[in-house]
């Protein structure tokens, strides 16, 4: 294959991943490693470089759209993101020590689970209005617009939600993903945050989660333009396409598609990386 | 106060909301500006990324970064958009320092003051380690 051929199909595959990515809520990182490392037959490093860098992209052009809207909560994402950022650098550290083949283990993994969380109908908790002493030292509690008017809430279980976002960030420096998932699960079942809340803080934080593993990254020759630059750009345009007709589709059956879809690519990437094949 | 705290919240959000935009926009063109002349010189080349080697030195670094942009090669363009793009995040979180300043809350604008040294940390610091 030359390199036109392959930027173009690898653009192509990018478009889809950021389209599955934004429709879902999962992201495109998720599907974009497996697809370049079985796919395509990229290392694992390369790819997980060129993923970083659309992850930042995403973020930092979805997070424009929600910040006006007033969901998110910018002092809960920048107290929080001092624990994700300092994941994010140990694991893109981690990332430099360990074979391919670790990475792909882990990685695996990941998808299984993202792929159970996503199947999994959420656990709905009533939050109440019972201030926590350390949140609100922290002012974390704050209040979004609803349909009946500004809603207030209180923020619980800080050290927690601080631990679990630790976690996260080397996730997402390990694997080149957003782990969007685990920080929506960190603030919205451990730290009682509203889940629509969650999701728009969530995407704020992630392009910052990723910029500090992408310094890393591309120190230490991870980041590879002839890669990065069609996975850029194709799933730049494929999130912004999702984030237009997200309001039309049924998401219901796509994350259920979307979760087989991940289980497949799970499974695959634990099997290879147990075998030593990436 | 309360009201006029939040507004002053919103209004530094809707800045951080426009800078984020015009940076992705703004890499995003410089990436493909590259990619024109990238795919125009190396188009026909074999695409080998089955094995490891990593980026050569030049393309590692903010300075041979910005040398071989100017120098007008394909792949020192597009880093150079990519570079713009991380530099997007931090940007905002270096704004959203002066904006908690501007409202008087030193808690979080020593919260975000560390996150901008971690982030700067990993940009420039860590290829001495």
């Amino acid at each position: 294959m030359n390199i036109l051929e392959f930027t173009v199909l690898v653009w192509a595959g990018s478009v889809i991943a950021g389209l599955l990515g934004s429709l879902t809520g999962l992201g495109g990182g998720v599907v974009l490693v497996p697809l370049l490392t079985l796919f395509f037959k990229v290392d694992i490093r390369y790819a997980v470089g060129a993923s970083l860098v659309s992850v930042i992209a995403t973020s930092s052009g979805a997070a424009a759209a929600y910040v006006k809207e007033g969901f998110s909560n910018i002092r809960i994402g920048m107290f929080l993101e001092i624990a994700t950022t300092i994941g994010a650098l140990l694991g893109a550290f981690l990332a430099t020590r360990v074979s391919g083949s670790v990475i792909a283990t882990i990685f695996g993994l990941v998808l299984l689970y993202s792929a159970y969380l996503a199947g999994r109908p959420r656990v709905r908790h009533a939050f109440d209005d019972i201030a926590d002493p350390l949140a609100t030292r922290l002012k974390m509690n704050g209040s979004f617009p609803e349909a009946k008017g500004m809603r207030h809430y209180c923020v619980h279980r800080v050290p927690a939600g601080f631990s679990l976002m630790f976690g996260a960030g080397a996730l997402s420096g390990l694997l080149g993903i957003g782990s969007g998932a685990v920080k929506v699960l960190a603030m919205d079942q451990a730290m009682r945050i509203p889940f629509k809340v969650s999701t728009t803080t969530s995407n704020f934080m992630i392009g910052v989660t990723a910029a500090a593993s992408a310094g890393v990254y591309l120190n230490r020759g991870y980041i590879d333009p002839g890669l990065a630059m069609p996975v850029m750009l194709g799933v730049l345009a494929g999130s912004l396409v999702g984030t237009r007709i997200l309001v039309k589709a049924e998401t219901k059956w796509l994350r259920l598609v979307f979760s087989a879809i991940i289980l497949l690519l799970g499974g695959q990437m634990l099997y290879n990386g147990l075998a030593g094949r990436i | 106060m309360r009201r006029f705290t939040r507004w002053t919240d919103q209004r530094v959000e809707d800045i951080i909301g426009n800078l984020l935009r015009t940076g992705v926009i703004f890499s995003a063109v410089v990436v493909f500006t590259g990619a024109v002349v990238y795919l125009a010189r190396h188009g026909q080349a074999t695409a080998d990324y089955r094995s490891f080697r990593g980026e050569p030195s030049d393309l590692r670094h903010i300075s041979g970064i910005v040398r071989d942009a100017f120098a007008f090669q394909g792949r020192g363009i597009i880093q150079l958009g990519l570079l713009l793009l991380i530099a997007t995040p931090v940007a905002r979180v270096a704004f959203s320092i002066f904006g908690f300043a501007l409202e008087g809350d030193r808690m979080y604008a020593t919260f975000t003051t560390i996150v901008l040294i971690i982030l700067l940390y990993s940009l420039l610091g860590s290829s001495m380690s």
